[in-house]
């Protein structure tokens, strides 16, 4: 019976309407098309009002440092005049050791005032200790789904960790095998406690994102006198991105670039068995980036809030190899010793800073807590013991689950530029086919592709042309 | 391996077996079941491998069989990795190549 599955993932809707106490239905306009606005401003709070619940939680205004070293290091080899200066904001302050606990203080609020007994999150990543300190604060049970192991009850160090420091905040953590069922468990969890759902993807939780861009552009014009020219986010499922650059436009940002920044995972399938542990980051990847960017209703919730294409002004990917060594550059130039995920955007921004003007500034928004497991030495220690060739050498021969490869020296840093027509194609093919078939998209249904992929109604029809064509 | 009433233990239950896992699983994933491990007191004595019942954290009672008690966590930094070891000293070494270069040039 392949039904079980099934049958709870058909009753999303009504689960996730009592569980985020929000019907996503009044949002609807049509097959394709969703009043994305009404569905973000729906909770009520304004800026002021999330960062209040913030403080209140311990969370937020981390301090955000501009990096002198490691901007001479790229000066050093960039051509005359270029090397741009970077700075980093350091979310590794939060309470439980990254920006997730923005995203999270606002759905235990949400969760603490609306009545809830518990939360409950499917994440192996910081979001889950996220959530469980903020439910310990808010004295609220916790339930965090994780897919932790392969089917050898071998789990990464890094995940390990995090299975650890939900269960020290008190959480219940329910580690799985690999598998998206982990999604329909959550829902069964949901239906029977009765409990919040604390999902990465509502607008509570995005919500809570603005406020770093916020501090971004605060931070930066009080550092420098304007706000900056780039922030680099390690980009995932969305909202980091999304969440960062509604922020930086709320703070009045509106000239700010915001690049994507994903390690290349292409060529492993993130839902198999044997791939799970050939991968070196469990998150900040193009496994879980291109395909929420492409299609971010894949979700647990009817209607994504993070919604990357709508902001990212860039892609760029960087390699494993390249984020571990950057960790290192950090830990021994700049005395910030962070875990290795939340330098991905680190690594493509000394790419970039090369190539910008002096005068240039670079923000990398967060830094993530580092410790046992969630180490690079803990994760390249992993990897060659799971058969992957670990060595130096030039970037450019990595290939994703076979090898990674340690750059020689930092000019061999060379983030890729992922192409954003082909990303707005793929999610005006999904909208399309999601729609069903023989669906013809309105003006209206047009002008909504456009805004979700910060595109014009023009590019879209033609788009939208072509794939009739193909 | 034993456990008594009350003892702070893991269990292991099969979630779904492999007939009952989602459609379009990759085959590796498809052929295995999904297993899941959670923790919680013990409900009565039981030995390794034997069913029993657990109150998790949240107060949830759920059946699995016994396969750790008292369960901790092993997990390390390791041993640095050869390829990183010298990344300090060469980047202090041309940062301070780099600002002599720069101080003799102004």
């Amino acid at each position: 019976m392949a039904g079980r599955t099934e049958a709870i993932l058909a009753r999303k809707g009504e689960i996730m309407k009592r569980a985020l106490g929000m019907d996503y239905a009044e949002f609807e306009r049509s097959p394709i098309a969703f009043d994305y606005d009404a569905m973000m401003a729906a909770h009520g709070y304004s800026l002021d009002d999330i960062i209040a619940i913030q403080r209140a939680g311990g969370v937020g205004d981390t301090p955000l440092l501009e990096l002198r070293n490691l901007t001479d290091l790229v000066r050093s080899y960039a051509e005359p005049g270029c090397g741009a200066r970077i700075f980093v904001k350091d979310e590794c302050a939060n309470m439980a050791g990254s920006f997730k606990d923005r995203r999270a203080s606002v759905s235990i609020h949400v969760a603490k005032a609306k009545g809830y007994e518990g939360v409950i999150a499917a994440t192996s990543g910081n979001y889950g200790a996220a959530v469980s300190s903020q439910a310990a604060r808010a004295s609220l049970k916790c339930i965090i789904c994780q897919e932790a192991f392969d089917s050898r009850h071998v789990g990464q160090p890094e995940i390990i960790e995090k299975s650890r420091i939900c269960e020290a905040f008190g959480a219940e953590v329910i580690q799985m095998t690999v598998g998206p069922e982990l999604f329909s468990h959550m829902l069964e969890l949901l239906d029977t406690t009765g409990y919040f759902a604390a999902s990465l993807y509502s607008s509570f939780g995005v919500s809570g994102i603005e406020t770093l861009g916020a501090e971004v552009a605060r931070d930066m014009v009080a550092i420098t006198g304007r706000a900056p020219d780039y922030v680099v986010v390690t980009h995932a499922g969305g909202g980091n991105t999304t969440g960062t650059a509604r922020g930086l436009r709320r703070a009045g940002a509106t000239g700010t670039k915001v690049v994507s920044a994903s390690v290349d995972l292409s060529g492993l399938h993130m839902a198999s068995d044997t791939d799970f542990n050939r991968k070196s980051f469990t998150t900040g990847h193009t496994g879980f980036g291109v395909p929420f960017a492409t299609w971010p209703d894949r979700a647990d919730v009817p209607r994504n809030a993070a919604r990357s294409l709508r902001y990212m002004d860039r892609y760029l990917t960087v390699t494993q190899g390249e984020v571990f060594y950057v960790t290192e550059a950090m830990a021994k130039l700049e005395g910030l010793e962070r875990g290795p995920s939340g330098n991905t955007a680190m690594a493509a921004a000394l790419s970039l800073a090369r190539d910008l003007p002096r005068e240039a500034t670079v923000v990398v928004q967060e830094t993530e807590y580092t410790g046992a497991g969630k180490h690079h030495w803990a994760q390249l220690n992993f990897a060659r013991a799971n058969g992957i060739d670990v060595r130096l050498g030039d970037p450019a021969g990595n290939v994703p689950g076979t090898n990674i490869v340690v750059p020689e020296r930092p000019e061999q840093i060379r983030a890729k530029e992922f192409d954003l027509a082909k990303l707005r194609r793929s999610y005006v093919r999904n909208a399309l086919e999601h729609a069903g078939e023989g669906y013809a998209p309105t003006s209206e249904d047009i002008e909504f592709l456009a805004a979700d992929t910060n595109s014009t109604p023009e590019a879209i029809e033609e788009i939208v042309v072509g794939l009739r064509e193909a | 391996m034993r456990c008594a009433a009350g003892d702070w233990v893991e269990v292991r239950y099969v979630l779904l077996e492999p007939e009952d896992r989602a459609a379009n699983l990759p085959a590796d994933t498809a052929a295995q079941p999904l297993l899941v491990w959670v923790k919680g007191f013990a409900s009565n004595p039981a030995a390794g491998g034997e069913e029993l019942q657990v109150e998790t954290m949240t107060g949830r009672i759920v059946t699995g069989v016994l396969t750790d008690v008292n369960p901790g966590y092993e997990h390390t930094f390791g041993r640095p990795a050869p390829e990183l070891v010298h990344v300090g000293a060469d980047l202090r070494a041309r940062l301070a190549a780099y600002r002599a270069a720069a101080k003799a040039g102004e």
